[in-house]
């Protein structure tokens, strides 16, 4: 009896991993880029970005690899690749390259990351806003919001950019060694902390003339 | 003859490869060019006097249009039938046109739904086939030069061009008789020109500043890879501005309060050659003879720069902030690259260097090296290629929501091909229908950006207000065209929309002219449909013979037989230049092959299970040694 139940949901498992080919109309795996038979390009697969990327699923996300494998999977899906071949594959291609586009765009940025690691972990931060937040950070964020308003020069501007950007740095840290602690609790409590941040620095940015936070981080940078 | 060709799977030959050639376009405000590329070699496909430039200048005359230097030499004694700077009008609405109207030596008129006509000649004829002439003169030039037929083209656009003006950009080509096989922005022509040419690696930046537009873009050249990291610009400044300013000048030292058409003409001209001697020289004199009378005017390089000065610092300005949305610093920037006639100004070289703390670099012509890139890039996309584009969109995309409020759905700097999804609901009880108003640029309130298209969303579920969710996804394809599709999530009413620019061509309009001003358009559309339908029955081949070398071995020998038989028909087809032969023979392959494809799939599903048996036999068997082990311990 047992043994029959199990079978069945091989045959389910099974009927999900192989498929027919659009072109040769043959076997092929569903998650196969190309078909093994003919070299067709088959549609995008429903993956997590990270799985689309062929990176695991970390936070700690090395840029140079992230920019290797996105290149190379760019190199073999673009659509400049398939502008001469059948609409089918063009379609494809179109589909891929978009949904490689959107996961480097989400993966780069260590805030949209975070954020994206936590849905993926079933802890999402969407419906987190201002009155759920707590009273610490909202402190924070309003004793930094007042300095910007009482800010009168480009100069004062620049440094609290500058002061805001080495907290973001320590924040991504630490949001960091809370991913790989599994302590989802303290990693979205930081990516709220960190997603204040990065709006305030969008703000400062405009706040100033332009250049001058660059110059002010990148002087910064050189003294670290 | 393609018969029995052999080639490897996936690799479909382009058909008519050897008779057919694609090239690449620079359509520019000022000058047009042509180049076609071998082997990773460009070059500039000229005339017989040995010119690159097609001026693109057309002239309506009574016995026929004329294009380049003869419709430029016809602008004294014909002005009021010579129309140049017309990529400036592209994509344009006439509510745009107002603003710079004054600036254009010809007469503007309101066509149908806000688009722009213009008066010339007694006739009335729209931007987009004023630059059909000039995309036919350079496809016919190129097909002397190469003694093939070219269909199909890479054609530069402005990197600040929208999607008005991508559109209108493509309907040209199609009414030249063109497939655009893609658009490519003119500085990332221009950073693969000079990529590939100087093998440079790092980050560029590419200040390009043509007679009509400007362009700044930031990229990261690495080991074949052209990414864009972030591009800006302005539609409309460019080197015609300078001659606007000049020419004022010189007609206000005329004494000139409401000057003809045809001594603006004059006057813009002596303004262009002043402009670009001085390029050279520190001062000179220069007449305008017209109008009944002679004026000599003296002008300095010192005064030139006066005058141009602000425009030159504004786009220092455009650049600063581009290298910021790049999160770069100017010093971090490697090289920068000049590109457009206008970048021969000491100024402009001056100012460059200044913001970049070095010399930029110019070493291939300013003038020629967009094209080069893009006829790189057309062999890329025909031939195959080792190198890859990234590009992105320069103007960010967005919804009009209550109050006139611009909601973003993508952002500028996106890499494209992008598509991006945001949900909206209704504001008022029962509301069944929604006005979905697409908008392009970075300001706040709609009214300060452009508006692409607008459409009705209907059949919206009669609920309370806030209930319906409609997801509306913006999808910008690699040319940086968008199609919006809108769909109601709770009864999955959708609704898609290739984008039609508010102010461009009716669809009707376009299949009107097709039909009326091209004499080949049928023999063109012709030619596409033949070139699609080879396509597709070459990979239905291509795909056929993969799958019986992999699986040929579970037919009889009579079935094979059979199969063969309808193969050898889809080949006799494919040599011949019959569509209807060839769509004949791509459904008879398909039916008389269902079999063999049905008894793969049954195959590699049997295949499969028995692996998929195996794999949790295996696992099993590691289970049990696995707890074997611990048991031992």
């Amino acid at each position: 009896m047992n043994r029959n139940v199990v079978d069945d949901r091989n045959v389910k498992a099974l009927a999900g991993a192989v498929k027919a080919c659009w072109s040769c109309r043959g076997p092929v795996d569903v998650r196969a880029m190309f078909c093994a038979t003919c070299d067709a390009l088959q549609g995008p697969t429903a993956v997590d970005h990270f799985e689309r990327l062929e990176l695991s699923r970390t936070f700690d996300i090395d840029l140079a690899d992230l920019d290797r494998s996105y290149f190379r999977l760019q190199r073999l899906l673009h659509p400049d690749r398939f502008a001469a071949k059948s609409a089918p594959e063009r379609a494809h291609s179109l589909a891929h390259s978009t949904a490689l586009n959107r996961a480097y765009e989400i993966l780069k940025d260590p805030l949209t990351c975070a954020e994206y690691l936590l849905t993926c972990l079933g802890a999402p931060l969407a419906g987190e806003d201002k009155t759920t937040a707590d009273p610490v950070l909202l402190g924070e964020a309003l004793e930094r919001r007042e300095a910007l308003a009482d800010a009168t020069d480009a100069l004062a501007v620049a440094a609290l950019a500058a002061a805001a950007e080495r907290d973001a740095e320590v924040c991504r840290a630490t949001i960091g060694r809370a991913f790989t602690g599994n302590d989802l609790k303290a990693a979205r409590a930081h990516t709220l902390r960190l997603r204040y941040l990065a709006k305030f620095l969008d703000d400062a940015r405009v706040r100033q003339p332009r250049g001058a936070a660059r110059r002010a981080a990148s002087a910064h940078g050189a003294t670290t | 003859m393609v018969l029995l060709d052999i080639h490897e799977p996936g690799e479909t030959p382009v058909p008519h490869a050897a008779t057919e050639a694609a090239v690449g376009i620079d359509l520019g405000t000022t000058n047009s060019l042509v180049a076609y590329a071998v082997d990773g070699k460009p070059e500039v496909l000229r005339n017989i006097h040995g010119e690159g430039l097609v001026p693109s200048v057309v002239a309506y005359l009574d016995d026929g249009i004329l294009v380049g230097y003869p419709a430029k030499e016809r602008q004294f004694d014909a002005s009021d039938r010579v129309v140049s700077s017309i990529k400036r009008l592209m994509g344009r609405g006439i509510e745009d046109v107002k603003k710079i109207a004054g600036t254009l030596p010809y007469t503007i008129e309101p066509g149908s739904e806000g688009m722009v006509r213009l008066a010339i000649a007694g006739r009335r004829v729209s931007p987009v086939e004023v630059s059909a002439e000039i995309l036919k003169t350079l496809k016919s030039r190129a097909e002397k030069r190469l003694e093939k037929s070219v269909a199909r083209a890479v054609i530069t656009v402005p990197a600040y061009f929208d999607d008005a003006a991508r559109t209108a950009t493509k309907d040209a080509a199609r009414l030249a008789g063109l497939h655009v096989l893609r658009l490519v922005n003119e500085p990332t022509a221009a950073a693969l020109a000079y990529g590939l040419d100087k093998g440079v690696e790092g980050l560029y930046a590419i200040y390009d500043l043509g007679g009509g537009t400007f362009d700044v873009s930031i990229l990261r050249l690495e080991k074949g890879v052209f990414q864009v990291l972030a591009t800006g610009g302005h539609a409309a400044l460019g080197g015609d501005d300078f001659d606007h300013l000049i020419a004022e000048r010189f007609l206000a030292e005329r004494g000139e309060t409401k000057p003809s058409l045809t001594l603006v003409k004059s006057a813009l001209n002596a303004a262009r050659t002043a402009k670009e001697r001085l390029s050279t020289d520190h001062e000179g004199r220069w007449d305008i003879d017209a109008a009944g009378r002679l004026s000599t005017h003296n002008f300095d390089r010192v005064a030139l720069e006066t005058l141009i000065e602000p425009l030159i610092e504004h786009t220092i300005d455009i650049a600063r902030h581009v290298i910021e949305d790049a999160k770069l610093a100017a010093n971090e920037i490697k090289g920068v690259v000049l590109v457009g006639g206008a970048t021969r100004m000491p100024i402009v070289r001056r100012m460059v260097a200044g913001l970049f703390g070095r010399e930029p670099l110019s070493d291939i012509d300013p003038d020629e090296v967009v094209a080069l890139g893009a006829a790189l890039q057309a062999e890329a996309l025909t031939s195959g290629s080792n190198t890859l584009l990234l590009d992105v969109t320069p103007l960010s995309l967005g919804l009009e929501t209550m109050g006139g409020v611009v909601e973003r759905v993508i952002e500028r700097n996106t890499p494209i091909p992008v598509a991006h999804a945001q949900e909206f609901t209704t504001y008022q009880d029962g509301q069944t229908a929604m006005l979905i108003h697409v908008v392009q640029g970075e300001r706040e309130m709609v009214d300060q950006c452009r508006s692409l298209a607008r459409f009705v969303l209907r059949g919206i579920p009669s609920l309370v207000a806030g209930a319906a969710r409609i997801k509306v996804t913006f999808a910008l394809d690699a040319d940086g065209i968008l199609t919006v599709s809108a769909r109601e999530e709770l009864t999955g009413i959708e609704q898609r929309v290739e984008v039609r620019p508010s102010y461009g061509l009716a669809p009707e309009d376009m299949e009107a002219m097709l039909r009326s001003a091209m004499e080949h358009a049928r023999e063109d559309v012709e030619t596409r449909l033949l070139t699609e339908s080879r396509v597709e029955g070459q990979r239905g081949l291509l795909a056929l013979k993969s799958a019986l070398r992999a699986d040929g071995e579970i037919l009889t020998p009579i079935e094979r037989r059979t199969i063969e038989n309808a193969m050898a028909g889809m080949e006799r087809a494919l040599s011949s230049t019959d569509r209807d032969m060839i769509e004949g023979w791509i459904e008879k392959l398909d039916a008389e092959t269902l079999f063999f494809a049905e008894r793969r799939m049954d195959r590699g599903m049997k295949t499969a299970l028995e692996g998929l048996a195996i794999e949790s036999l295996e696992s099993k068997l590691q289970a049990a040694a696995t707890t074997g082990s611990a048991d031992a311990r």
